[in-house]
C-alpha cells in the first residue's frame, strides 16, 4: 500500500519527526504559543512542518510577523499569500515608536535599526498579546552563539537570555515550565543545516520567496555588498550607480542590510548545487552579524530572536 | 574584509551523494578541561576542508585577539561561540556542529570539560551514539575523565573512542600511550561499552585526525575521522516492543479523534491491538494519519497521529503499547540520578517527574548508594541523611503520586529516562534512568500492602476503588456456597430439613449484614496500612 514505511528513515525524515515533536510538545505545555514568521526559507519550512504536526487540525497558534517596514516588497506579497493559502491567522506588528522616529537603517545604522525595529518590536508584540512561547526558525549551524542555544530557550520577564544558565535538555524531554511573565523561544529547526533546508524544500515542493532564485535585479555595490534597490527610500551615495545584475539572495532580511550574491541559479536544483560547492557561510550576507564577533550573542541577550 | 563577498568564490568539489541519503552518526566529544576538545573539532573541520572561508577569515582575526597559540591559528575559536568562552579559553556549553563527509553525516556535540558544567556535558551525551573521550597524554586519566566515562556509559552510549591528545608533549611515546590504554580498559571493564578504540593524536597539528601521523608509525589503526566514518552505529529502536506516549489529542471536529505522538519504540499498523497504559484496556488501531496521507505502517522515529476503532478517553501522558510486552506500570522507581543544580537533593520534597509525555509529582524516599567516580561502581549508603550534591551520581528510590508506564532505561532510552523539575524555580534539577519499577498497593481493601514488582503492564485489580455495591455482591457470592455448607452440616446433626433450612436462613440474613458492616468498618481504619504520602487526585486511573 505504501512503500514509504518499509524504507529506513532518511536523515530528513528524522529531522522532520523531531521538529514535529517539538512543536506539539510546546503546544501541549504552553498557554499561548505563537509562530514567528519571518518569510524566509526557514520560516517556510517551519510553517510547512506545523501544517503536518497538527493535521488534520490547523496549527493552534497564529503567525506573527515583526515588520520593520524595510523588508523586500516581494517578501510582503509572499507573506500575505501564504497566510491566505494556509488559512493561518497572521498578526503583523511594527514598533510605533520606531515609525514615529522614522528609523532608517541607512541613516541610523544597522545596530540601532535592529534594536528598535526588531528586538524592541518583538518584545512589545509578545507582551501585547501575552504570548508565552514563540517558535522561531533559527538553526544551530547558522552562527556560533546559536550553536550553543537549547531547543527551548528560556527568557526572563525582561526577555533576556542567560547563556550561562541554560536548562539541560535530555533525550526528547523538554522542560517548558516557567513563572509568570517568563517566556520561551523555541527552535524546532535547531538541528537542521542550510543544506537540509534546501533538500527538504525540494523534496516537499515548498513554496519560497522568488528572491532566492537568480534574476536580473537593480543593485548597488555598497561597502562590498550588493544591495538591491527595492524602493526609492534607498538614497544613492556619491559615486554609486545602479546596475542590473544577475543575482539572488541566500538569506533574506531588511533589504538595505542584506547582500545579494552573483548567481545564475534559477532553479532549486541549481541552488542546491551552488550551495554544495560554496566556500562561504550563509550569514556572510547579513550585515548585522558582523558588528563584532560576539554581536549575535549580545543581541540575543538583549532579547533579539 | 567582506570585499570578496559579491564575487563568486572558487568552487569546491561536491562531496559525494546528497547529504539526505547518508547515514547519520551523533557523537560527543568530552574529557577534562584543557584536553583540547574544541581544538580537535576545529582542526577536524579545517583539515577535512569543511569550514567556510568567511569563518576561517574570522578565525584568523580572532586568533590574534583571543588566541592561546601565539601566532598560530587557535582552532578552538572555530567552535567556542560565547563571549565568556572566548575570553576564558574554556567551553561552557554544548556546541552542536554539523558536517558531512563523502561517507557519512555527523552531528557533534562538543561538550564542556569543566566540572561546573557537567550537566551540559550530560545533555550532549543523552542523544549520542558514540563518545570521543579526550585524554591529555601528559596527565593520563583524570577524575573528570572518569566522571565523563561513567556519565556517558550511564546515559547509554555504547561506543567510545579514547583520543590520547598532545602526544607531541610526551615525545610521541608508545609506552605512555600503552599505559593510558591499559588504564582505561581496566577502568571501563564495568562500564558496558560495546566497542573501545584508543587513538594517539595531536589535535592542534592534525596528527591522526584526518591524516595518519608521520610521527607515530608504531600506531597502525585508522585516524579519527576514518574510524568515525566506518564505525557501526546501532539503530535498534524499531525492533523494540511498540511504545507510543500520547503527546496531544487531535480533535479538529466531533467526527475525528486522533492521538498524536512520536513512536518511541517498535512499529505499528492498522488492525494492531494495543494496550492503553496505565488503564490496561486493549483496543485496536484504525488508521495512521499523516498530512501526506494514511500510512500502512509506521516505525520508531516517526511522528504520527493514530486513531482507534473505539471511542476511548485517552489523554496526554497515557501510553499506547504492545499488549504482548507492554511497558511496566509503577508508582515506585529505582533509578540512577545525576544531580544537576547547586542546591542538593532534598528527600521527601515534592518534585515534578517528567517521563515521556507524563508529568507527575514525585519525591525521593531515599538515596541508596553513591556511584564512585573512580570505579564507576555503586557504594551503598547507610546514613539516610546523605543525599546527592551538585554533579553527584547515585541510586535512589522515588515515590510517585500516580502510577506511570515506563521501561527500564537499558531497554528503551525514550521511555526509561526522566527528569526532575523543581516546583518553585522550574529548573531541571536531575536526570534519571529507570532501573526497576514497582506498583505498590496503597488501597484499604485487605489491610495488607502487596507489591506488584514488574507487573507486565497488567494493572492490579486494586487500582479500582471498591464500591459498597461491589462489597454487597461479593458477600452474596461468598454466602451462597457458605450457606449450602451450613445447610449440609445442620442437616447432618439434626436429620431435619426444616430445622436445617431455618438455621441456614437465619445465618444468611445475619451474616450478610455482619460482613457488610465489618467491611465498611475496616475501610475506615488504617491499622496495618502504610500511609499514603500525597493526596491522590487521580483515582480514575
Amino acid at each position: 500500500m505504501n512503500a514509504l514505511a518499509a524504507k529506513p528513515l532518511g536523515h530528513l525524515d528524522r529531522l522532520e519527526a523531531e521538529s514535529i515533536h517539538i512543536l506539539r510538545e510546546v503546544v501541549a505545555e504552553c498557554e499561548r504559543p505563537v509562530m514567528l514568521y519571518s518569510i524566509g526559507k526557514d520560516s517556510a519550512v517551519m510553517l510547512h512542518i506545523a501544517m503536518k504536526a497538527f493535521y488534520p487540525s490547523k496549527p493552534p497558534f497564529p503567525l506573527l510577523h515583526v515588520d520593520t517596514t524595510w523588508k523586500f516588497r516581494e517578501m510582503i506579497a509572499f507573506r500575505d499569500r501564504r497566510a491566505a493559502e494556509t488559512g493561518m491567522e497572521l498578526i503583523v506588528y511594527t514598533n510605533p515608536e520606531g515609525v514615529a522616529m522614522n528609523i532608517d537603517p541607512t541613516v541610523h545604522g544597522s545596530q540601532l535599526h535592529t534594536q528598535i525595529m526588531k528586538t524592541d518590536a518583538l518584545k512589545q508584540a509578545l507582551d501585547k498579546w501575552k504570548f508565552d512561547a514563540a517558535f522561531g526558525g533559527a538553526r544551530r549551524d547558522e552562527e556560533k552563539s546559536r550553536a550553543k542555544e537549547r531547543v527551548l530557550s528560556f527568557r526572563n520577564a525582561q526577555h533576556r537570555w542567560d547563556p550561562k544558565a541554560q536548562r539541560p535538555e535530555f533525550w526528547r524531554l523538554y522542560n517548558a515550565r516557567k513563572g509568570p511573565g517568563e517566556s520561551l523561544r523555541v527552535f524546532p529547526l535547531s538541528n537542521w543545516t542550510e543544506a537540509d533546508v534546501w533538500d527538504y524544500i525540494a523534496r516537499e515542493g515548498i513554496d519560497v520567496v522568488p528572491l532566492y532564485f537568480a534574476k536580473e535585479r537593480p543593485v548597488v555595490n555598497r561597502d562590498g555588498m550588493l544591495i538591491m534597490v527595492d524602493d526609492d527610500r534607498l538614497k544613492l551615495r556619491p559615486g554609486e550607480t545602479i546596475e542590473n545584475r544577475m543575482v539572488r539572495f541566500r538569506t533574506l532580511g531588511c533589504y538595505p542590510l542584506t547582500g545579494a550574491i552573483d548567481s545564475a541559479a534559477a532553479t532549486l536544483e541549481e541552488i542546491i548545487a551552488e550551495m554544495r560547492a560554496s566556500r562561504s557561510s550563509e550569514r556572510q550576507g547579513r550585515l548585522i552579524d558582523h558588528d563584532g564577533s560576539s554581536s549575535m550573542e549580545q543581541k540575543k541577550q538583549e532579547g533579539y530572536f | 574584509m567582506h570585499g570578496g563577498l559579491a564575487t563568486p568564490a572558487p568552487l569546491r568539489a561536491p562531496a559525494g551523494p546528497a547529504p539526505a541519503d547518508k547515514p547519520l552518526l551523533r557523537f560527543i566529544t568530552c574529557g577534562s578541561v584543557d584536553d583540547g576538545k574544541s581544538t580537535l573539532i576545529g582542526r577536524l573541520l579545517y583539515d577535512a576542508d569543511l569550514a567556510p572561508d568567511d569563518l576561517l577569515a574570522a578565525l584568523e582575526r580572532d586568533s590574534k585577539k583571543h588566541g592561546t597559540q601565539g601566532d598560530d591559528l587557535d582552532f578552538a575559536l572555530l567552535v567556542d561561540g560565547l563571549a565568556a568562552e572566548r575570553e576564558q579559553g574554556i567551553t561552557i556549553d554544548v556546541a552542536y556542529r554539523y558536517f558531512a563527509t563523502e561517507k557519512r553525516k555527523f552531528i557533534v556535540a562538543d561538550t564542556p570539560g569543566h566540572v561546573q558544567y557537567t550537566r551540559n556535558m550530560a545533555t550532549g551525551a543523552s542523544t549520542a551514539e558514540l563518545a570521543v573521550l579526550l585524554v591529555d597524554a601528559r596527565k593520563g586519566l583524570l577524575d573528570q575523565t572518569r566522571r565523563h566515562s561513567v556519565i556517558v556509559s550511564m546515559l547509554g552510549v555504547r561506543h567510545v573512542v579514547v583520543a590520547v591528545n598532545k602526544m607531541d608533549l610526551v615525545s610521541y611515546s608508545q609506552e605512555t600511550f600503552a599505559a593510558i590504554e591499559r588504564d582505561f580498559r581496566a577502568f571501563a571493564e564495568h562500564l558496558r561499552f560495546l566497542t573501545i578504540a584508543v587513538i594517539p593524536l595531536v589535535a592542534k597539528d592534525g596528527d591522526n585526525l584526518v591524516h595518519a601521523s608521520k610521527m607515530m608509525d608504531w600506531y597502525s589503526g585508522p585516524p579519527l575521522l576514518a574510524y568515525l566514518e566506518n564505525v557501526a552505529a546501532d539503530d535498534n529502536a524499531r525492533v523494540l516492543p511498540f511504545r507510543f506516549p500520547v503527546q496531544w489529542v487531535n480533535r479538529p471536529s466531533h467526527d475525528f479523534r486522533g492521538f498524536s505522538g512520536f513512536i518511541a519504540g517498535g512499529n505499528v499498523k492498522p488492525g494492531d491491538i494495543v494496550r492503553i497504559l496505565p488503564s490496561g484496556r486493549d483496543t485496536t488501531i484504525a488508521r495512521i494519519v499523516t498530512y501526506d496521507g494514511d500510512l500502512a505502517h509506521a516505525v520508531a522515529g516517526q511522528s504520527v497521529t493514530l486513531t482507534l476503532t473505539e471511542e476511548i478517553d485517552i489523554s496526554r501522558g497515557d501510553m499506547l503499547a504492545s499488549p504482548v510486552s507492554p511497558a511496566k506500570i509503577g508508582d515506585r522507581l529505582s533509578a540512577k540520578l545525576l544531580w544537576l543544580v547547586r542546591e542538593p537533593l532534598a528527600v521527601e520534597k515534592s518534585y515534578l517527574l517528567k517521563l515521556g509525555t507524563r508529568t507527575t509529582p514525585a519525591f525521593v524516599k531515599q538515596v541508596s548508594s553513591h556511584i564512585k567516580i573512580e570505579t564507576g561502581l555503586a557504594e551503598p549508603l547507610d546514613d539516610p541523611s546523605v543525599t546527592l550534591a551538585f554533579n553527584e551520581i547515585g541510586e535512589a528510590e522515588l515515590w510517585l503520586d500516580s502510577a506511570i508506564a515506563c521501561d527500564l532505561y537499558e531497554d528503551n532510552r525514550e521511555t526509561g529516562g526522566f527528569i526532575l523539575i523543581d516546583r518553585v524555580t522550574n529548573e531541571t534539577v536531575a536526570v534519571g534512568m529507570v532501573q526497576r519499577s514497582a506498583w505498590t498497593e496503597r488501597s484499604a481493601r485487605n489491610g495488607v500492602e502487596a507489591s506488584y514488582a514488574s507487573m507486565e503492564g497488567v494493572p492490579p485489580p486494586e487500582l479500582l476503588r471498591q464500591t459498597p455495591l461491589r462489597s454487597l455482591i461479593k458477600s452474596l457470592s461468598w454466602r451462597v456456597p457458605g450457606s449450602l455448607v451450613t445447610f449440609g452440616v445442620a442437616y447432618l446433626f439434626t436429620q431435619d430439613s426444616k430445622i436445617a433450612a431455618a438455621i441456614t436462613g437465619a445465618e444468611i440474613v445475619s451474616k450478610i449484614a455482619l460482613y457488610y458492616v465489618h467491611e465498611q468498618l475496616w475501610a475506615r481504619f488504617g491499622i496495618g496500612l502504610e500511609k499514603s504520602e500525597q493526596p491522590r487526585d487521580d483515582t480514575g486511573l
